[in-house]
């Protein structure tokens, strides 16, 4: 049952079969109750890439990654992850990638090390590589002096750092990035980024974000891709998006190919329920 | 195993952690105790039916079980607010095994409760027949538990919103409660009382707590003891079942 003793060497054992491209989607399509949300889509990230994904609100991000990692399944077109089909082999997907979601996915009334610890559980890392892993993640995230505390003393960046700690620690190949920065100061925004380049570097980690501060992705990412009305309007690096659009920075690349109108996304009742509590918890 | 433990621990973590939770939760089982307990006590001994706090503590317990157990259930509601959910569905583990472990730290914290209740009416006088009868009891609270933990676990699974929770709470909580024979006795009843509370499964934990606790059961222990374990086992498929659909 613990085959996966030492996840890394497995899963590049999987990737390599799988040429240069780590991630690949083809065709890939999401209807709800006839609204398209991602409409025929395909991409290519290679391996130890950093991929921006970009897109106005409601433009299918968010469904886009949640079928990536096995939180929806398609309606048609395939998706191939570490070499492996979300649909078939579910459990090898989720092992290959961690995820910083959108919003806070913590438990609050854990402290940062049990977190950590209930993550390495479920991952099924072993204990000594566990122990090991989240020292060395929480020192990298400057969170280990704060290990014990309840995460809900916890700043908004801190809960974002021990996210990427907890995101990373059962060593995947590919680490999806939601919006990771969102309502951070400058400061800390720039320090995530500084362990997420490290981590690309160090670990040859593959790196999947979505942001709409358009100038991070184009000083961070090698590629980008951008969606629209679920569909890829353009992708390449950010020189090619500026250079085809006749664009000085990629957020007028981006303007441009997507307008400059303002979308609503419409907020489905969790969504609601959160923003009442966010409201109730602020008075 | 590792992955329903580790559920379980941080169900026990969490509730050992609110001690306002444990303290609030305590409040409604002692008043019932107290008012209903002293308040119809002289009444009902007068209608020659002996003493109604020996009668009423084993009602109050399964009571305490119910509010607990179902509460620990709903509470997915909430970590699916705060996208805790999230951290767990997308790991490399089956959802039957998050919902067994959801469920059994649920009940566990239910029984504590169960347990403590207990001794507050051992303080106001409550007398179990025998130390068994009390071991024996606590095989009956962990069914109830069980049972309606994975009950609160099916609701919260097809219920995404918390507004939907005041109807939970009076429409089924509350009766479940009340037309269980936690108050009163079912021997007499007649018609559509009756029904409701044969139908009533809460009917069945409390009836055995008053069989293994002060010996006197309606239906007979090995009745309350099959259809507790029948409904738990439906309910734990059922609940099971709605988990694995839920989309985030």
């Amino acid at each position: 049952m613990n085959k996966i003793q030492n996840p890394k060497s497995q899963n590049s054992e999987q990737g390599d079969n799988n040429s240069e491209n780590i991630i690949t989607v083809t065709n890939l399509t999401k209807r709800y109750n006839g609204f398209t949300a991602v409409d025929n889509i395909s991409f290519e990230v290679k391996k130890g890439q950093i991929f921006a994904f970009l897109g106005p609100n409601g433009a299918g991000k968010t469904t886009t990654i949640k079928m990536l990692t096995t939180l929806l399944l398609p309606s048609s077109g395939s998706i191939s992850l570490n070499g492996f089909d979300p649909k078939f082999n579910q459990d090898k997907v989720r092992q290959s990638f961690g995820i910083v979601f959108q919003d806070p996915s913590l438990d609050d009334e854990l402290t940062a090390y049990e977190n950590l610890e209930f993550h390495g559980v479920l991952y099924k890392v072993p204990n000594a590589i566990r122990k090991e892993r989240m020292e060395e993640l929480l020192k990298l995230v400057e969170l280990w002096d704060k290990r014990d505390l309840l995460v809900k003393t916890f700043s908004g960046g801190m809960k974002r750092r021990l996210e990427i700690a907890r995101g990373l620690l059962h060593h995947p190949k590919i680490f999806f990035l939601d919006e990771p920065t969102q309502g951070l100061d400058p400061q800390t925004r720039n320090k995530m980024w500084e362990y997420i380049l490290d981590l690309n570097t160090k670990e040859q980690i593959t790196i999947f974000f979505t942001t709409h501060y358009i100038e991070e992705a184009e000083k961070i990412a090698q590629k980008v891709a951008i969606i629209d009305h679920g569909k890829i309007v353009s992708s390449g690096t950010s020189d090619e998006l500026k250079k085809n659009t006749k664009s000085n920075t990629l957020e007028e690349a981006f303007l441009s190919l997507t307008g400059h109108e303002i979308r609503t996304e419409e907020a489905n009742a969790i969504e609601h329920m959160r923003m009442n509590r966010r409201m109730w918890r602020r008075g | 195993m590792s992955t329903i433990y580790i559920l379980w621990l941080r169900q026990i973590k969490r509730y050992l952690r609110s001690r306002s939770r444990i303290i609030g939760s305590l409040g409604q089982p002692v008043l019932f105790l107290f008012a209903l307990g002293f308040g119809f006590g002289p009444i009902f001994q007068k209608a020659g039916q002996g003493n109604y706090i020996q009668f009423l503590a084993p009602g109050i317990i399964a009571m305490s079980i119910l509010f607990t157990s179902i509460f620990n259930g709903i509470e997915i509601i909430w970590d699916r607010q705060f996208g805790f959910l999230k951290e767990t569905l997308v790991a490399p583990v089956s959802r039957i095994e998050i919902m067994l472990g959801r469920t059994l730290g649920g009940a566990t914290v239910a029984v504590f409760q169960g347990v403590i209740v207990f001794g507050i009416a051992l303080l106001v006088g409550f007398t179990p027949i025998s130390f068994s009868g009390f071991l024996l009891s606590i095989i009956i609270m962990i069914l109830i538990a069980t049972l309606f933990t994975a009950l609160g676990t099916a609701i919260a699974s097809v219920l995404d919103d918390i507004h939907g929770f005041q109807l939970i709470m009076n429409f089924l909580i509350m009766p479940l409660f009340f037309l269980s024979g936690a108050l009163f006795p079912l021997n007499g009843l007649s018609g559509v009382m009756k029904v409701i509370t044969t139908i009533d499964p809460l009917t069945y934990g409390v009836d055995g707590l008053r069989g293994t606790l002060v010996g006197a059961s309606h239906f007979g222990l090995l009745t309350d003891f099959s259809v507790l374990i029948i409904i738990m086992v439906l309910l734990l498929g059922v609940g099971s079942y709605l988990f694995s659909k839920i989309q985030i």
